[in-house]
């Protein structure tokens, strides 16, 4: 395989690494049947907050070690933060978590533009390149996944803790059983509620990680408008794209990142001359797509189309039911 | 197990739903909770079982006082209750419901699940989806579950609702041999006098929030009722309408959906009659229904209303050509939540594009004393209780429609609600309205149709005339033992 290929689907799994851990959080949040709608205003707050608050814990004089995982733990701090307002409002105040999530997007977006105004366009510390020593050395596999640094490599641990804890432990059972059937959970001595506000914070807390991996690492520091912009939505996106579980949900993210990197590849080849506006638009259109063939029953008849032994496992891959108690309220009687 | 309830205590606002209850529930026995709808046995069971914690009042549990909140912490005092719709979590397999709540690995669990279920002719395959189970392998993997983790006295809420007379026998054999064998104690909740009278070893009756009757079993129907009610009904006098011309005529109807098909059924309505359709759930009677309103499209064939063809045509059609519907789910489909009930009114009725609140309020007021509706015109109508929910249904529907098709209008509702519901439904009967209705209750079904069409999987079987026919027949039709049967014929 040669270089060329090789370094883009690095930089694939490098782009799409916020993606994966916010859709990963969003995913985590949704099974407890809390929508998190302020995604995109979240990521972008914590981004400047990561970066402004490493920045100036650099500034006074500390380690950068210090300083970035300061910045990371703020950035976290605010995206839960973000997070604990939808499901107070969701939950304590009988809102609308849709709306509550949707008018926090905006007003997270606002005030990131409006407290980060005095840091933009500043060089600050950034998450150093870490190639994993023998795993990078691996032919292929090595150059694409293992030569990036902490956040890539955290968002591979996350797949599998995330998918392990859903799936194969006790409280994954009752994070699954509080967005499926809060009144079973509670039925078996689980506090509905309380589940939803830690998966929502955790949930959360990821998004904002997300962020700080945007400006501590992938697009450095801050700008006007935020270079993350949008992305928040993507994840959204994502999350039903990969319907609620893990590793189609990553699965999505890899294929959106993947679509972008094309995009850039064409726009350098001299041969094809498309607009790259029209190739920016590439991803969506697909992502569009997709979401509408999976809950329109298209996918049923392309499925009809195979053999009958490969409809039925692809028609398991393919399940998308979000689930059931996805944004209602539990109120134990 | 002994269970003492003592001056229990359970306000609702202005409703005093269970009323200085005090009774004492002894070990091994299977007791039956009477009372019509409102009476205050949902409640009760629900302090029982930890779902609500009573405004005053003590549980001792063998003599010894005993405090608890919450279902699990009823569970580990020894009490289990099985809910009407069983509290699973759809989306998980057999498996994973009956591990959830339970301290064993998943290798233990799958032998304790497999052990418990096979002790008992239970049929639950541990990695089945719960979502493909039936409601009575769903009550099944709830019993279970609470076997599983010990529970002494269970509590079941109308178990016998939506599953087959064979499923019937089996959870039956399993409730008394956990009272005989297991010493347990089993509390059954039910409308259904028959299963009482065929189960129960005594009774406790509630009317109106009190405690009203204690007594040892066998007892006859009769007393039952005159024990809930306070009187007694009388049974309905089959009077034969003249029937007049056809009102709604399928002919040579294919239907189709994703579970069945009905193939080829032809027959008609006559002004004045009134056609039952039996069948267990997802038999077919509910396409039939839908089709019969334009809700569903047959594939073949066609419907004529009042001599026009209808086929194909929207539902909004038929309602204008004369039909009234209403639908099995109130709240999902006939009546819309949120909206009070003068709104209800003002919906059906005003054709001006502004509401005449005034005249709407009025007109409400009417309806509601016409039709003897237990609640205020501003309220929201998730407010009221299932059997009013219906009686306002009933004023929305037109006066005198050409035919009303009704699935399972008395479903939930106690003996008094239903009778009055019949009531109204034969008056109109009377003025040359044709009426099809679906139901899950055979004596109703049996006492009310003129002639009966039973479904079994998407067969039909027609009882030309139901006075000839009796329960134990009716029973063996919706199981489709079809052949041999001398009542009817098969219609498709």
């Amino acid at each position: 395989m040669n270089d060329e290929l090789l370094n883009i689907l690095g930089s694939v799994v490098l782009n799409a690494t916020p993606l994966v851990i916010a859709s990963l959080g969003e995913t985590i949040t949704e099974r407890a049947g809390v929508v998190n709608l302020s995604l995109d205003g979240s990521i972008v707050l914590s981004a400047m907050l990561g970066f402004v608050a490493a920045y100036s814990v650099s500034q006074s004089g500390a380690g950068s070690e210090i300083s970035l995982i300061l910045g990371v733990l703020a950035a976290m701090l605010a995206g839960a933060i973000v997070a604990l307002i939808v499901a107070i409002g969701g939950i304590a105040l009988r809102r609308d978590q849709v709306a509550v999530g949707f008018v926090l997007t905006l007003l997270a977006a606002g005030l990131a533009q409006f407290l980060g105004q005095n840091f933009t366009r500043i060089p600050g510390p950034t998450v150093p390149y870490a190639p994993i020593s023998l795993l990078s050395d691996i032919p292929i596999l090595g150059p694409i996944f293992f030569r990036h640094n902490i956040f890539v490599y955290f968002s591979y641990v996350l797949i599998f803790v995330t998918w392990f804890w859903l799936f194969r432990s006790r409280r994954g059972l009752a994070l699954r059983a509080v967005g499926e059937r809060p009144e079973a959970a509670f039925a078996r001595g689980v506090d509905v509620n309380r589940q939803r506000y830690v998966y929502t914070a955790l949930g959360g807390a990821l998004v904002g990680l997300a962020g700080a991996a945007y400006s501590l690492s992938i697009k450095p520091g801050w700008a006007t408008p935020p270079v993350m912009r949008g992305d928040g939505w993507i994840a959204l996106a994502i999350v039903i794209f990969g319907g609620w579980h893990p590793f189609r949900v990553v699965l999505g993210a890899y294929l959106f990142a993947s679509l972008r990197a094309l995009s850039t590849v064409i726009q350098r080849t001299p041969e094809i001359s498309i607009s790259p506006v029209l190739l920016n638009l590439l991803p969506w259109v697909l992502m569009i797509a997709t979401l509408v063939m999976v809950s329109s029953g298209g996918v049923e008849r392309l499925l009809r189309l195979l053999p009958r032994p490969i409809q039925k496992m692809t028609r398991n891959v393919l399940r998308s039911d979000p689930p059931a108690a996805l944004g209602t309220r539990f109120e134990a009687k | 197990m002994d269970i003492e309830l003592r001056n229990i205590h359970k306000w609702f606002g202005s409703i005093h739903a269970n009323n200085d209850i005090t009774v004492t529930l002894k070990g091994g026995r299977i007791i039956g909770v009477l009372g019509e709808n409102g009476a205050g046995k949902s409640t009760l069971m629900k302090i029982l079982s930890g779902f609500q914690p009573a405004d005053s009042g003590e549980i001792s549990i063998d003599g010894k006082p005993a405090v608890y909140h919450g279902p699990q912490a009823a569970i580990a005092n020894g009490i289990g209750m099985l809910q009407q719709d069983p509290l699973d979590v759809p989306a998980f397999s057999v498996l994973e419901n009956f591990l959830f709540g339970l301290s064993l690995n998943r290798k233990e669990a799958r032998k304790r699940l497999v052990e418990i279920s096979q002790r008992f002719g239970f049929d639950l395959d541990p990695d089945t989806p719960v979502a493909n189970l039936t409601i009575a392998q769903r009550q099944q993997q709830e019993i279970v579950r609470l076997l599983a983790l010990g529970v002494k006295t269970l509590i079941l809420d109308e178990p016998t609702t939506g599953i087959s007379a064979e499923q019937k026998q089996l959870l039956f054999d399993t409730l008394q041999s956990l009272a005989r064998q297991h010493g347990m104690t089993v509390l059954l909740v039910s409308h259904k006098l028959e299963d009482v009278i065929a189960l129960c070893d005594e009774v406790i009756v509630l009317r109106a929030g009190k405690l009203v009757g204690d007594r040892q079993m066998p007892a006859t129907t009769q007393q039952l009722v005159r024990l809930m009610f306070g009187q007694e009904f009388a049974p309905p006098t089959r009077e034969r309408v003249p029937l007049g011309e056809p009102v709604l005529r399928l002919d040579g109807v294919l239907l189709r959906d994703k579970r069945l098909t009905i193939d080829t059924c032809t027959f008609q309505v006559r002004a004045g009659e009134v056609v039952g359709l039996a069948g267990l759930d997802g038999s077919g009677q509910e396409l039939l229904i839908r089709a019969c309103v334009g809700l569903v499209k047959p594939n073949r064939g066609s419907i004529v209303l009042a001599g026009q063809d209808m086929t194909g045509k929207p539902y909004r059609h038929y309602l204008q050509c004369g039909i009234a519907f209403g639908a099995a789910g109130r709240l999902e489909e006939g009546l819309i939540a949120g909206l009070t009930l003068t709104e209800h009114v003002a919906l059906a009725n005003e054709t001006d594009p502004l509401i005449d609140c005034d005249a709407a309020r009025e007109h409400t007021a009417n309806q509601l004393a016409l039709y003897n509706v237990r609640g205020r015109a501003e309220d929201p109508i998730e407010q009221l209780s299932g059997g009013n929910q219906q009686r306002l249904l009933m004023a929305l529907m037109p006066e005198e429609p050409l035919a009303m098709v009704l699935e399972q209008p008395t479903r939930g509702l106690d003996v008094d609600s239903a009778s009055w519901i019949w009531q109204q439904l034969l008056a109109r009967r009377a003025s040359g309205t044709a009426i099809v209705f679906s139901s899950a209750d055979l004596d109703e079904l049996v006492a009310y149709s003129d002639r009966i069409l039973v479904f079994y999987a998407g067969q039909v079987y027609e009882i030309d005339d139901a006075s000839t026919v009796t329960i134990d027949d009716l029973g063996h039709l919706i199981g489709g033992e079809f052949e041999g049967s001398g009542a009817g014929r098969r219609l498709a």
